[in-house]
Formats: C-alpha cells, sequence, structure tokens
C-alpha cells in the first residue's frame, strides 16, 4: 500500500502539462516510464539524489493504468489530486458545463461514509 | 502600535474570475448577484483604508508536498508571484505578482515562536488561489503588501481546530503589538461544506446545507465555544470531504475574538458549494 506514491504520480503528471496529455493519450506507456525514472526523485533535491524504495503494488499500477478514478479513492489517493488532474485530461470530452464533474461523482455514488483514509 | 482595521473572512472560491469577468452566453445566470454581493463586501475592506495585508490560506498541493509538509508557515518574501499553472488551467486564473511586508512577517514569525507556536517559514513562496481569490474580490488593484500564512488543511495529519483558532488568536496579538503606525488588515479563506472528488461534489448546493447554516451562525456570532464543542477533526468528515477548510473559518474566529459579532454578514448559495463573506471592526466601523 503506497497511497504517498499514487499522491506523487498524480501531483508531479498534473503539474506538468505534457505529462498531463501523455497520460491522457498512452497510460501504460506513462506509468511504466514514471515509475521507473521518477516514482524514486526527490522533488526537493536539486542535485539528482534519488530514494530506493518506493514502487507501486499491482492493485495501484493497474488503477492508474486504466484511468480508474473510482479504483484510486476506494485506495485512498487524494481525492483533490485525482478530480484535478481527471478534470484536465476528461473534462474537454464533456463539452456541457460541468458534466464531467457530475459524471466522476455518480461514479462514486455507492460509497458512503466513512470514505477511505487518505492520510499518508 | 499598529492597528487592525478590519478582520475578514471568506470563502475562496476561484470559479468567481472567470464567472465575473464572462460575458454574453458564457456568463453564468448567477454571475449579477454574486458580483454584487463581492462589491459589496470589498468595500467593507476599503473603508477600512489598510495599508498592509496579513492574508490567511491553504496551499493546495502547489508548492508545499508531501515529503516536507508544513502545518503552518509564513512567509517572508519581499515579493510574491501568485497562481499556478493547474489554476490558469482549470479556473483562467491570471497571474500576477504581490508585494510582501518582510518586517511585519520577522515579527510574526519571531512572535509566533515564542508563543508556542513552531512556525514554519518561506523566502521564496509562489501563492495560490486560497490567498489570490481574495485578492481578486476585496482588493483587486493588488497594490498592498502582503504576509501570507498558509496553514494545512489538507494532508492529514492536520492540527486540532482549537489549534488554528489558537493561532488566529495569536496572530492578532502579534498585529497589535507590532511597533509601527501602519493599518493591518487580516483576511483569512476557507470553505463552509465542501466535497472535491467524492460522490457528493458538484450537487445543487453545498454537500451539507445544515451544516453551513450553523457554521454561518457561529462565524456571525463569533460562537467559538458552540464551534468548539461540535467540530472535531473526525466530524468535519461528515458535511463533506474537503470541508477540514472550514477550520480556516475557526482561526478567523479567533482573530476577531470570541463573541464578536461580524460587522457585515452575507451568504450566496451556489451550486457545488455555499459562498460566505464576514467582516468585522475591532475599532468599530469606519465613518
Amino acid at each position: 500500500m503506497s497511497r504517498y506514491l499514487l499522491d506523487k504520480f498524480l501531483f508531479t503528471v498534473d503539474r506538468d502539462p505534457e505529462l498531463v496529455e501523455r497520460y491522457r493519450e498512452d497510460p501504460a506507456g506513462t506509468v511504466v516510464w514514471w515509475e521507473e525514472t521518477q516514482a524514486n526523485r526527490i522533488l526537493n533535491a536539486t542535485s539528482g539524489e534519488a530514494s530506493t524504495w518506493l514502487a507501486f503494488s499491482d492493485d495501484e499500477r493497474d488503477a492508474l493504468v486504466r484511468h480508474d478514478h473510482v479504483a484510486l479513492f476506494t485506495m485512498g489517493a487524494h481525492p483533490f489530486l485525482t478530480l484535478t488532474l481527471f478534470i484536465a485530461m476528461f473534462e474537454r470530452d464533456h463539452p456541457e458545463p460541468l458534466a464531467y464533474q457530475k459524471a466522476y461523482g455518480a461514479a462514486l455514488a455507492h460509497l458512503g461514509l466513512p470514505y477511505p483514509d487518505i492520510s499518508t | 502600535m499598529a492597528q487592525v482595521v478590519a478582520v475578514i473572512a471568506s470563502t475562496h472560491h476561484p470559479f468567481y474570475y472567470r464567472a465575473s469577468t464572462a460575458v454574453g452566453e458564457d456568463r453564468p445566470p448567477f454571475a449579477d448577484e454574486w458580483v454584487a454581493k463581492i462589491e459589496r463586501f470589498r468595500e467593507t475592506l476599503t473603508r477600512a483604508r489598510p495599508d498592509v495585508l496579513v492574508m490567511v490560506g491553504s496551499d493546495h498541493f502547489h508548492q508545499l508536498w508531501l515529503d516536507n509538509m508544513p502545518q503552518f508557515l509564513v512567509g517572508k518574501a519581499p515579493a510574491y508571484d501568485a497562481n499556478w499553472y493547474n489554476e490558469e488551467r482549470e479556473f483562467g486564473l491570471p497571474r500576477f505578482r504581490l508585494d510582501g511586508h518582510e518586517e511585519l512577517s520577522s515579527h510574526i514569525l519571531r512572535g509566533g515562536l515564542d508563543s508556542g507556536f513552531d512556525l514554519a517559514f518561506s523566502n521564496e513562496l509562489r501563492i495560490d488561489h486560497s490567498i489570490t481569490c481574495p485578492i481578486i474580490t476585496l482588493r483587486p488593484e493588488a497594490d498592498l503588501p502582503i504576509v501570507p500564512i498558509y496553514t494545512n488543511i489538507f494532508a492529514p495529519p492536520l492540527p486540532q481546530p482549537g489549534r488554528f483558532v489558537e493561532l488566529g488568536r495569536t496572530i492578532r496579538e502579534l498585529v497589535e503589538s507590532w511597533p509601527s503606525e501602519q493599518r493591518v488588515a487580516i483576511i483569512g479563506t476557507g470553505h463552509l461544506s465542501l466535497e472535491l472528488g467524492g460522490p457528493r461534489q458538484f450537487g445543487p448546493h453545498g454537500p451539507d446545507p445544515e451544516f453551513d447554516h450553523r457554521a454561518v451562525q457561529w462565524i456571525a456570532n463569533g460562537d467559538l465555544d458552540g464551534c468548539l464543542r461540535e467540530v472535531t477533526l473526525d466530524s468535519l468528515h461528515l458535511p463533506g470531504n474537503a470541508t477540514h477548510g472550514f477550520m480556516d473559518f475557526m482561526l478567523m474566529m479567533g482573530v476577531a475574538g470570541e463573541n464578536a459579532r461580524a460587522d457585515h454578514v452575507d451568504s450566496l448559495d451556489l451550486f457545488h458549494t455555499m459562498e460566505a463573506y464576514f467582516t468585522w471592526y475591532p475599532k468599530g466601523a469606519p465613518a
């Protein structure tokens, strides 16, 4: 279980316009590339120093590859990060204002309180 | 000593800028009422004639990240760039730059550390919409120096609600002990009930109108007792999964003081979340 790494993926992809497009068009390739080359980057280190231990579980990798925001929610990925990135990728496919956001919520409608823990 | 000439608490709705500037078919039906309420709210700050703004908000995973997460952080820099790529992308927010007030930042940092708050600091802080939304609504000229203060309402584990209230009280005391003739407004933004990325998001109202109603009463009446009796880190999950942003309203209640009735109270029931606006004049309403 690596909620932190899920969040790190969502955070770093969302904040890079090229990565947003790449993840939209090629989720499997982007997730593999990211886990191999980016997952262990220490974001605040200027010298390229990296960690050695960060990896997705199979379920986590799979949820990211499938763009499965419901699975990410149940795993405790930070809902703000998931929502922001998914709006960036998919709102354009739903021309009616807020149609994507409403559908996103409706897909989660079967989930009640308490929601999954998001602490890291 | 410096004077606190206004205490202001507000929601920060990133859609306001786009709604208020849209024209023709793009202009949403609620825009005119929203703009009218904001203009009345803005006047409450203008009348106080502030020289400097202390701005309380919360970084939304822009500069502050989980590998090094402060609970309370004070900016101390000569300038602050504002807004981020994903806020331009999603909300159409403009980029701009605000001057900083380093002397007041230093005073709050030193005094905070000496008062039991181990405040983090940043000498290079790019602020986000939690601080730029109230600039856009309350001081669109963006012409006053600021001291930004960030709180963690976002990445658990979070500080307890009572700690936010205590920090608010401390900020008020620190500003009032600043040896300066400057007129200071303390402005903070948070949320009422709010759901982001969950099943209750983007409904016709906020996710919990009953909570919103009680929250507005607590704030308007300065009812810290009632608020602290009911609000816990656990209870805030119930009205909506992003409702911990309400703790920044509690911080502002701490700034305003126990049982301090707000001089200006307004709200707007929008889809998705309720807007709410409060102003207190600690020295009495300006002429």
